[in-house]
């Protein structure tokens, strides 16, 4: 019988979801809907926004507001809807492809804005829904069907990238750690800006297979056993922390929050009449 | 001046004047020679009237946040020049198939690329109509002066809201940026339509499902309670993804007959001097200023000569244009490109008149002269 | 159309003579006249050739572009040189003294002291434009002088005023001793 969360907060009846056995998305799908549940949201207030990809199809799953864009574009769909009504809780869902490679411009902007919206990337550093072709945060060296003798291009870390374009929340967690993504998110939600959470994800039927990773559950426990908290990590020696990543909230500041700002000016005309 | 409604203005402010008139409160956009106008009006007086303006970072997020506002209820607008237009095209196909209502200004120049940015063109005809992939409804309307820029502005609003679908409105860099006299209509003289919403309090709300002998989904906005899907792929009344050739047929089926079984509430021209005329011109937009000088001059020299000047581009105006080439001998299509408007007219009417071509596409609008010297040659 | 003005201002970018353009047509407007006003620009915003071009009828006005002018303003040599050819036989030119006179005799020519008019006694180059309306409406009574200090009190910036006045003051003194 399927838990009081997926009764409440998910579209029964479109499951089961279109993931490969072994993904990790529906984990990092689920941490989200347990974020909005804890943080005692109403279900007609949020709304989902997606782009194209595996990643993208999450939203068709939820039972909210939910918006299945163009490839890379869920960023300014959800920009109009959070300038339309800034009292919904827009969140974005997104992948590696659809945020960096085709959507980057919009990231850095919606990032630069501090517009008032979760962006969450499922990053499996694959394209997975084209077959496996290599992808902005595929690291050097390894393969793609794009990408038959290593990819030599450089990989985004796309948590420093949100931070240097302005989001003013930026966090990591793997699909192995769910109750972190919980955490960050609800993290995200509550921060009035751009909030970023890349919930590193596992593709093992593409990304996996090509890079001879292992099975899915090798994967997993390639997340659990490379993956630092960015707080630890500063107590750790510099050899503990080779071939390494970070986990954790990376950055939280206040700044000017987008709709805010553009109240305001709305308001200024109230006054005068 | 003392009619307080008579103006000199310019076309691009007509056209966000009409806009605001019609409802807008959201317009994104980015920022292109010779639509730069509408965009910093619309900066200027959406806040005023509590609306929002977005300057996005490109011409594909422009219209994107005009789609996504729509959906959460403002009525939506994005301007452009042909580069932008050409980047919007995915988006416009996306308003079609989920059915979402707002309008895309189109303030031609020359092209084709960045082209000729402070000239006139009328290069986006075909364009505005086989621009997105994929078979979809187009309404496109084309004004000649600065209130009928006003008018029809609205009007695309209200097609947009009536039948759930982007408008596209093609103006021109004369149109645009010339300045002349309009009288600005009052309210009751102005029909203003609204998308019609489904009930509250609904049990169960299907986005995408019609009324027996209705072609247009009622539309609710994202916050009101219905939490509903939209998506590009094509999708059944539930507004959910589907792979079924029966949905697919039957959704595509839908789309064109919201355009086709409402062809006459979308038909929009004007006939000038045509009853008794032997050669008519077809023309459009500025283009058409011209050619009703040029009827003029023919009829000084007793020639006679008409004009029919759709203000409808799409869809075409099949039975018009098959009157009027029923009516004349020769027909004469001026437009500034190289021939784009004149071969849907040769479709519908070439066994019945001559049919030849005024055509210039160097950055210039086509004179009176050279429309005349085309009439005394056929 | 007997009795459509058609008018070119001519100049380079910066002069304020698409405002000029906007001013005259607006003034026709208050005199009850029909008006279109367009203009021709390139990508720079300062320097370069400009021009605005102004039709004037009691009627509709269709083709929206000045062909041969009625008309014809210059304030630089550049501009002149131009646009000479686009003037009717028996049309007004109106330049700046600065600029050379053309060789046609079949035209009437007005070289005045603008530019100068502008900068030593209203001590403002910038509304020479303002000096420039005056001596068209002056020379061609094209609208009514108090249509004309209308528009131009409604296009200009707050506080400029009576500047403004002065340069049309000005100008049209300018004209007068030249009629």
């Amino acid at each position: 019988m399927a838990s009081a969360l997926v009764e409440n907060h998910f579209r029964s009846n479109k499951l089961p979801h279109i993931w490969c056995p072994g993904c990790g998305h529906g984990i990092i799908m689920r941490s989200i809907v347990e974020a909005i549940d804890e943080l005692g949201y109403n279900k007609d207030d949020v709304c989902v926004v997606s782009g194209i990809g595996c990643s993208s199809r999450a939203p068709g799953y939820m039972d909210y507001n939910t918006l299945h864009t163009l490839h890379g574009r869920a960023l300014a769909y959800a920009t109009g809807v959070k300038m339309a009504n800034p009292k919904l809780k827009v969140i974005v869902i997104t992948g590696d492809g659809d945020c960096a490679a085709i959507g980057g411009n919009h990231l850095i902007h919606a990032a630069r804005r501090n517009i008032d919206i979760t962006t969450v990337v499922f990053n499996n550093n694959i394209y997975g829904m084209t077959g496996g072709q290599y992808s902005p945060t595929t690291p050097t060296g390894e393969k793609g069907t794009t990408a038959p003798f290593g990819n030599i291009d450089k990989n985004f870390d796309l948590c420093n990238l949100a931070k240097a374009a302005g989001a003013t929340y930026v966090a990591r967690a793997t699909a192995y750690h769910a109750n972190m993504i919980t955490k960050l998110v609800k993290a995200g939600m509550e921060n009035k800006g751009f909030s970023f959470v890349e919930a590193v994800s596992v593709c093992p039927t593409y990304y996996g297979r090509k890079n001879k990773k292992g099975d899915a559950v090798q994967m997993m426990r390639y997340l659990k056993d490379s993956s630092v908290n960015v707080k630890a990590a500063k107590k750790l020696p510099k050899e503990k922390l080779e071939g390494k990543f970070f986990i954790g909230e990376f950055h939280k500041v206040e700044e000017p929050e987008y709709t805010e700002q553009y109240q305001k000016i709305i308001d200024s005309f109230q006054k005068e009449r | 001046m003392e009619n307080k409604n008579i103006k000199l203005m310019q076309g691009n402010e007509a056209c966000v004047e009409g806009a605001l008139t019609a409802g807008m409160r959201f317009f994104a956009g980015y920022p292109i020679t010779p639509s730069t106008e509408i965009a910093e009006i619309s900066s200027l007086r959406l806040p005023k009237v509590g609306g929002k303006f977005l300057q996005m970072e490109d011409e594909i997020a422009g219209i994107a946040a005009t789609i996504g506002a729509s959906l959460t209820g403002l009525k939506s607008m994005t301007a452009t020049s042909g580069p932008g237009f050409s980047l919007k095209q995915e988006n416009i196909g996306y308003a079609s198939i989920a059915e979402i209502p707002c309008v895309i200004v189109n303030v031609q120049r020359g092209g084709p690329s960045t082209g000729l940015p402070t000239s006139p063109a009328q290069g986006d005809i075909m364009q505005a109509k086989w621009g997105t992939h994929g078979d979809h409804p187009v309404i496109a309307l084309s004004p000649s002066s600065v209130r009928e820029t006003f008018d029809l502005t609205i009007k695309a609003f209200n097609y947009a809201e009536k039948y759930r679908m982007p408008v596209m409105l093609l103006t021109d860099e004369v149109i645009g940026h010339m300045r002349e006299k309009i009288e600005i209509p009052t309210a009751d003289e102005i029909e203003i339509i609204d998308r019609v919403k489904p009930e509250s309090g609904l049990d169960k709300y299907n986005p995408y499902e019609v009324n027996e002998g209705e072609l247009v989904p009622k539309m609710a906005s994202y916050g009101e309670g219905y939490r509903f899907h939209v998506t590009g792929l094509v999708h059944d009344e539930t507004g959910f993804p589907s792979n079924d050739s029966n949905v697919a047929g039957n959704l595509l089926d839908r789309l064109m007959k919201k355009i086709d079984n409402n062809i006459e509430d979308i038909s929009l021209y004007e006939e000038y001097r045509i009853d008794d005329a032997e050669t008519i011109i077809i023309a459009y937009g500025s283009t058409a200023r011209s050619a009703k000088s040029a009827v003029d001059m023919a009829r000084e020299e007793g020639l006679k000569v008409g004009l029919f000047r759709p203000m409808t581009i799409w869809p075409f105006l099949d039975k018009q244009i098959t009157d009027v080439a029923k009516k004349a001998d020769n027909i004469i299509v001026a437009e500034m490109n190289l021939g784009q408007y004149v071969n849907e007219v040769e479709r519908v009417g070439n066994k019945y008149a001559n049919i030849s071509k005024c055509c210039k596409a160097n950055g210039e609008l086509i004179t009176p002269d050279e429309i005349l010297a085309k009439i005394k040659e056929v | 159309m007997s009795n459509q003005y058609e008018m070119r201002l001519s100049g380079s970018g910066g002069q304020g003579l698409i405002l000029g353009g906007i001013i005259l047509a607006e003034s026709a407007l208050n005199d009850g006249k029909n008006a279109v006003q367009s203009q021709s620009y390139g990508p720079e915003a300062r320097g370069g050739a400009s021009k605005a071009e102004v039709i004037i009828s009691d009627n509709n006005i269709n083709y929206p572009k000045v062909r041969d002018c009625d008309m014809l303003l210059s304030l630089t040599q550049i501009a002149c040189d131009k646009y000479i050819d686009s003037l009717k036989k028996d049309g007004v030119l109106i330049i700046d003294n600065s600029v050379a006179a053309p060789e046609r005799d079949d035209i009437k020519i007005y070289s005045l002291p603008i530019i100068e008019i502008a900068t030593e006694k209203i001590g403002k180059p910038m509304v020479a434009n303002i000096v420039a309306l005056a001596v068209i409406n002056q020379i061609t009574k094209i609208t009514s002088n108090e249509s004309l200090e209308k528009a131009v009190l409604k296009r200009v910036p707050r506080g400029t005023e009576e500047i403004n006045i002065n340069a049309l003051k000005e100008g049209y003194k300018l004209a007068e001793v030249n009629e």
